[in-house]
């Protein structure tokens, strides 16, 4: 089929589709990665996330000079107690413009009730890059709420980074911000003592916390936590290495968040196919205009073409899939061979996760929104009970016997919670007793399906072992739902 | 473990090319390396996945179509996730009686050619009716919200797509890709539902409706790159032309109706170009030879100045401007 893409056809510099590794090299563009920030109040996250913006130089004049405006208004002088502003002058945070310091807190606590409070509210997302790689970063709240919004700035991060104030060490919330990352499977967790600074940077105190991070990650079984000393205030180890912590040879934060690699890169070549169906694209005679009104270049096209295109419209989930790929569809178990892979118009061999794609199957078998296209061969089946963990985000309480819809990737099914069978302690990782869930509380619950969902356990799936929780009255989130192990470890309990 | 504190770590420091030797690594295991995605082409491919998401969530949704770039980029996109379909919505645009007439004009021969049908709300219409009031500094920009809320009412739509970006504005950074809102339209940043993986939830009860940002995640560069390598048809405005300005707040206004120099404002022709297709009576021009994609992206990666800080005089009312018009039902 050689349909044009160009439905906006333009004199204006159009560029061919090539194929990704063509268009890469030619538009010099590197690839994608998202990483949020978690940690306790005043551990400086929002300084941190100004000072990578302002020193990615992904700060503009206009915005600078707003911030600076606003930062004395209020009588901003450096942030910190303790801190000496202006003892080196000219190579200060904020130093410019004419030497004044900002707050760069300002620049991302964007809500009129974040300034007047001082306090960040709500998950920001903000936006940067680098001659390698765009960075989405966001910046996640530590004070109310810090389990939802960690949860929700790590479902879909590449690399979480937790902030440590150096003059206080590993907290409480740090246990609490590393055992969320675990469970969420955050690919990449990056531990920044921050205000090193303001413990003269000192190597003991800065050893003494890695140390301590490393103790709790390895009873969390977090792997390849890193750690780095940083001062967010005055740019130590953020972009550049600071000549300052001398005794610390590894990498800067932005040089560590260059060069991991992301979670589709990290996924790629190791997980199976997995494409949740949003639609079944069927135009019949509704064809865009430039289809239906003349043939394509080959004399082929016009609407006969398209006549009897179906085809069945989503995102990879993760692994790829090529023409002539066996596939099992899900929940029914039937099976087919792709025979086509379309990429808004063109088409494609061969798709990879994340992907949005149109698949065109060889036979005529019922599919639907909702249903799974999976390899073949590579799925258990599905299942009307869960065994799940939820991570409560609703100032609702869950209690047993709760009447849910669970979402499910293009699939929302009622449920019921049919008991709750502990909770998580944060400060111990010991799951203890419990009846019901509240707002922050993570916990392990039994839920039985309407009808059947094809799951697995996120452990090893992250999209298929994933789930919300919604309020049937109200529409809203309640909970994060990660699929604990393979459903039939519970025939028993049925 | 890999915790740093001596030199022999598997990123060397000071290798820029750090990033090729880990990702080189295990990590790709030894399978033949499949094609990898840019960052424009994971963006692409996270707007088609919301656009089909909200499509297939919704009974009645529609996309708000001005002509600006960001929204004929949105509308290249919905074109994309139907293929061969035709986009199964119609388009939306509120006509604030201050727009660029080429901008009409262009909004009017895009939606003709996809075959859409196009709903227009008019700020006019609302003033008439004594609904709305003309502001003392003329602009019309925060008078939309009246006429979108009213399309959104009669036309009974329960999800509306907008080409709105987290980076034009510190209070859409912190808005949801799918933004619930109430009857009135509003935006309460205090309570936001979590967005969870690229799980989108698009319950709502009777009422309410959804504002859907499929490229909340793009930035300007994106988006010009965008329009540069599928080869996007925009108004002529965005690329350099001559015109009447004249300086008004550090801004070439355009010489237009809506937008007349004072007796102390000189009229003066000049070689610009717009970076937001807003209202004559509050769009500034930038003075540029880009006349091209090429050279418009090349001068927006040199550019130290923000979009909407450059051209907008609606976001200078106050610092907060945009959190205030969102909070009264604004895009």
């Amino acid at each position: 089929m050689t349909i044009s893409t160009q439905t906006f056809a333009s004199g204006v510099g159009p560029r061919p589709h090539g194929s990704l590794a063509e268009r890469e090299v030619r538009e010099r563009v590197g690839t994608l990665f998202r990483f949020a920030t978690a940690g306790s109040v005043d551990d400086g996250k929002s300084t941190l996330v100004g000072r990578l913006l302002h020193d990615s130089k992904a700060i503009l004049a206009d915005q600078l000079e707003s911030v600076t405006r606003a930062s004395a208004a209020r009588g901003f002088n450096g942030g910190e107690p303790g801190s000496e502003p202006g003892s080196e002058p000219g190579s200060e945070p904020g130093g410019e413009p004419g030497g004044q310091q900002i707050d760069l807190a300002l620049l991302t606590d964007g809500l009129r009730a974040e300034r007047e409070q001082g306090i960040t509210i709500d998950v920001a997302y903000r936006y940067f890059a680098t001659d390698q790689r765009s960075f989405i970063l966001a910046d996640c709240p530590g004070h109310v709420q810090y389990t939802k919004n960690t949860v929700t700035g790590a479902s879909t991060a590449d690399a979480v980074v937790v902030l440590i104030d150096a003059r206080k060490g590993v907290l409480e919330q740090t246990r609490r911000h590393l055992c969320v990352l675990r469970l969420l499977r955050v690919p990449h967790v990056v531990v920044a003592v921050n205000k090193i600074d303001l413990v003269g940077y000192s190597a003991e105190v800065f050893t003494a916390i890695a140390d301590e991070v490393r103790k709790v990650s390895a009873r969390l079984g977090l792997a390849d936590v890193l750690v780095v000393p940083i001062s967010a205030l005055s740019g130590d180890n953020v972009v550049d290495r600071s000549a300052r912590t001398s005794w610390y040879t590894g990498p800067s934060l932005l040089q560590i968040l260059q060069a991991l690699p992301s979670t589709d890169e990290l996924e790629r070549g190791q997980e199976p196919f997995r494409f949740p169906v949003q639609l079944v694209i069927r135009p019949q005679g509704a064809l865009a205009p430039e289809l239906a009104a003349e043939p394509a270049e080959t004399g082929d096209g016009g609407p006969d073409t398209f006549r009897d295109y179906r085809a069945y419209a989503g995102q990879l989930a993760s692994g790829s899939v090529a023409v002539g790929d066996r596939v099992t569809v899900l929940p029914s178990g039937l099976s087919s061979t792709v025979v086509g892979i379309d990429f808004a118009g063109t088409d494609i061999s061969v798709a990879v996760a994340p992907q949005s794609v149109s698949l065109r199957l060889a036979d005529e078998i019922d599919i639907a929104r909702g249903d799974l296209i999976a390899a073949a061969g590579t799925f258990v089946a599905p299942t009307q009970d869960l065994h799940a963990e939820l991570c409560w985000l609703s100032p609702k309480p869950l209690c047993e016997g709760a009447k849910v819809l669970i979402k499910h990737g293009s699939r929302t099914v009622t449920a019921l919670v049919r008991a709750v069978t502990g909770k998580l302690d944060l400060a111990s990782f010991q799951e203890q007793a419990a009846s019901g869930l509240e707002l922050n509380d993570i916990g392990s619950v039994q839920i039985r399906l309407a009808s059947a969902l094809p799951v697995e356990p996120y452990a090893r799936h992250r999209r298929t072992g994933a789930f919300l929780v919604i309020d049937p009255l109200y529409g809203n989130i309640l909970a994060a739902g990660l699929v604990k192990d393979h459903p039939g470890d519970h025939e028993d309990e049925r | 473990m890999s915790i740093y504190t001596t030199e022999d770590t598997t990123l060397a420091s000071d290798d820029t090319r750090a990033g090729a030797k880990v990702s080189a690594g295990a990590a790709f295991g030894a399978a033949a390396a499949p094609p990898r995605m840019t960052s424009l082409d994971v963006l692409e491919s996270e707007a088609l996945h919301i656009i089909r998401e909200v499509v297939a969530e919704f009974e009645r949704p529609a996309l708000l179509f001005s002509g600006g770039k960001d929204s004929v980029v949105m509308l290249h996109l919905a074109t994309k996730a139907f293929w061969p379909g035709k986009v199964p919505f119609p388009v939306v645009h509120v006509d604030t009686g201050h727009n660029f007439p080429e901008v009409i004009a262009f909004r009017d021969r895009t939606v003709e050619r996809l075959g859409l049908r196009l709903v227009v709300g008019r700020v006019q219409d609302h003033i008439d009716s004594g609904e709305l009031a003309e502001r003392a500094d003329g602009t019309r920009n925060p008078l939309q919200t009246a006429p979108l809320l009213e399309a959104i009412r009669a036309n009974r739509f329960d999800a509306v797509f907008g080409g709105a970006r987290r980076d034009e504005d510190k209070a859409r950074a912190k808005e949801r890709i799918l933004s619930l809102r109430d009857d009135f339209g509003q935006w309460d940043p205090r309570n936001q539902r979590p967005e969870l993986w690229n799980l989108y939830n698009g319950r709502h009860t009777v009422g309410q409706h959804v504002r859907a940002f499929p490229i909340s995640n793009w930035t300007e560069l994106d988006i010009w790159r965008y329009i540069e390598r599928v080869g996007i048809e925009l108004p002529g405005l965005y690329y350099a032309h001559q015109r009447e300005v004249y300086a008004r707040d550090g801004m070439w206004r355009a010489v237009g109706d809506v937008s007349l120099p004072r007796a102390d404002e000189p009229v003066l022709t000049k070689m610009v170009r717009y970076r937001t297709a807003g209202d004559m009576s509050c769009t500034g021009a930038v003075e540029s030879t880009a006349a091209t994609v090429a050279e418009v992206i090349r001068e927006v990666a040199a550019s130290t100045i923000t979009e909407r800080g450059a051209t907008r005089a609606d976001d200078r009312i106050s610092e907060a401007a945009m959190e205030d018009r969102k909070k009264d039902g604004y895009f």
